[in-house]
């Protein structure tokens, strides 16, 4: 077990680009969905005034 | 077939069509990601002259790959909005902007973290490889400041277009910069003649990531094109009655 | 002419007058654009003399000499063709060995490359340690290639 996660010594080079990329997948999902979401209420918050005020 | 792309080409009809696709793209991508990645570190034998640290092409190949994919996408889309004023392109044109940024980011980092043990440097200025790349993440970085730096979306969509076709010309240069100048870096492994110069148990892996990778960027694709679309339609009927009758909207 | 057409025509034409243009000034500077020099290259007296360069080759095989006790070491590259001993101090990367591609970076003193960086450069291949082991020996065949190529190297005169 230790012997795989050492990867025959270049652990910390292989380790961190995965958890490097595990970043980068989330970090993209996140964003992707916090824009849809800033997008949706601006949206929503000018229809409701609209809606409200006719 | 003009009926077909007329339609998907409508607003509405590209909101609903991405939202049902998502899904389909997004779970069996990350399920590849998952089985690839796994075989990659743990069941492809290390490689005879980088023993474990060749593992890492696991990662690099993929996002280099998507990052020339999403220039690629970014620069034909954003063509197709300029010839026949299709604002769905543009849309899409400026989603695929901040994800092949990322992944050109990931392209360089982790290509850097497995040139300090391999070559033994983190980066060499001048390498053809590494400045063709390098200069594609200011491109993208570019196309993105020049959309936010104009405030009319039209106009904004056409100087990024031609700033995205202009730095198109970077992509063959990319792939072909190992060929045409000397390079620290090794030439193709994938597409090559003759075929990928790998072993099948390495491989594999390899094209699942490969193809996993390239589902998420599809999905990932889709859901900013969604935000775009909204935010350019945001003065329409439709999305009037799809913000005011909410249910199958986020 | 519709308008449509007229802006596809402006858009091929400028893409391609693009990609013509990058061609012609890529094809101009690529002697310039080198990252490094061949072995053939050096010996034949094309190199920079003023400032320092880099050069690539393989590691020739059974060239590599350490000093006991220091990081001294002294090896010869070649191109299968020439070949340039070259000397350096310091610490070498991982993969570099006798056979291996390398690319050193310093300047010609008299008939010797001194180094002050030397990186290794890895192929295209990837296979399992087993499978490279029954295959020929990568060593002998350079050592083969060079002594039938040998008499091609042109050396400044």
């Amino acid at each position: 077990m230790t012997e795989t996660l050492g990867m025959s010594g270049y652990g910390i080079y292989v380790w961190s680009t995965f958890a490097l990329t595990a970043t980068v997948l989330v970090y993209n999902e996140w964003a992707a969905r916090r824009r849809f979401r800033s997008v949706y209420r601006d949206i929503e918050v000018r229809i409701k005034a609209l809606e409200n005020r006719s | 077939m003009w009926k077909w792309f007329h339609q998907l080409a409508s607003p509405p009809h590209f909101f609903r069509l991405a939202s049902v696709l998502i899904p389909w793209l997004a779970w069996p991508g990350y399920a590849l990601i998952a089985y690839g990645t796994f075989a990659g570190l743990f069941v492809a034998p290390p490689d005879y002259q980088q023993s474990d640290a060749f593992r890492i092409i696991y990662v690099h190949v993929p996002a280099a790959y998507l990052s020339m994919m999403a220039y690629m996408i970014m620069a034909i889309a954003g063509g197709i909005g300029l010839i026949w004023r299709m604002k769905l392109a543009h849309a899409v044109a400026a989603s695929a902007a901040p994800i092949g940024a990322s992944f050109t980011f990931l392209a360089l980092a982790s290509g850097s973290v497995w040139g300090r043990p391999m070559w033994g440097t983190w980066w060499e200025w001048g390498d053809p490889r590494l400045m063709s790349e390098l200069l594609m993440l200011f491109l993208y970085i570019g196309y993105m400041a020049l959309r936010s730096a104009i405030d009319d979306t039209t106009k904004a969509d056409k100087a990024s277009a031609v700033l995205a076709l202009v730095g198109a010309v970077n992509v063959p240069v990319i792939h072909y910069s190992v060929e045409w100048w000397s390079s620290l870096h090794q030439g193709a492994t994938l597409i090559r003649e003759g075929g990928p110069a790998m072993d099948a148990a390495m491989l594999y892996p390899l094209l699942a990531n490969i193809l996993g990778f390239s589902l998420v960027f599809g999905a990932l694709l889709l859901r900013r094109v969604r935000s775009e679309v909204l935010r350019r339609e945001g003065r329409t009927r439709w999305v009037r009655e799809l913000v005011l009758a909410p249910g199958d909207s986020a | 002419m519709k308008p449509r057409q007229q802006r596809m025509l402006a858009v091929g034409l400028a893409v391609a007058g693009l990609a013509v243009a990058a061609a012609l000034t890529l094809k101009a500077f690529r002697e310039n654009m080198m990252f490094f020099v061949s072995v053939s290259d050096v010996v034949a007296g094309n190199y920079p003399s003023e400032r320092n360069f880099r050069v690539g080759g393989l590691v020739l095989d059974g060239s590599i000499e350490r000093e006991e006790g220091s990081l001294d070491v002294r090896f010869v590259v070649t191109d299968l063709r020439c070949e340039l001993p070259v000397m350096y101090t310091g610490v070498l990367p991982d993969l570099f060995r006798e056979g291996q591609g390398v690319v050193a970076h310093g300047r010609m003193r008299s008939d010797v490359f001194v180094a002050d960086e030397v990186l290794a450069k890895h192929d295209e291949n990837y296979m399992a340690p087993e499978v490279a082991e029954s295959m020929a020996s990568h060593v002998e065949e350079q050592t083969a290639t060079l002594r039938e190529n040998g008499a091609d190297c042109e050396v400044a005169g």
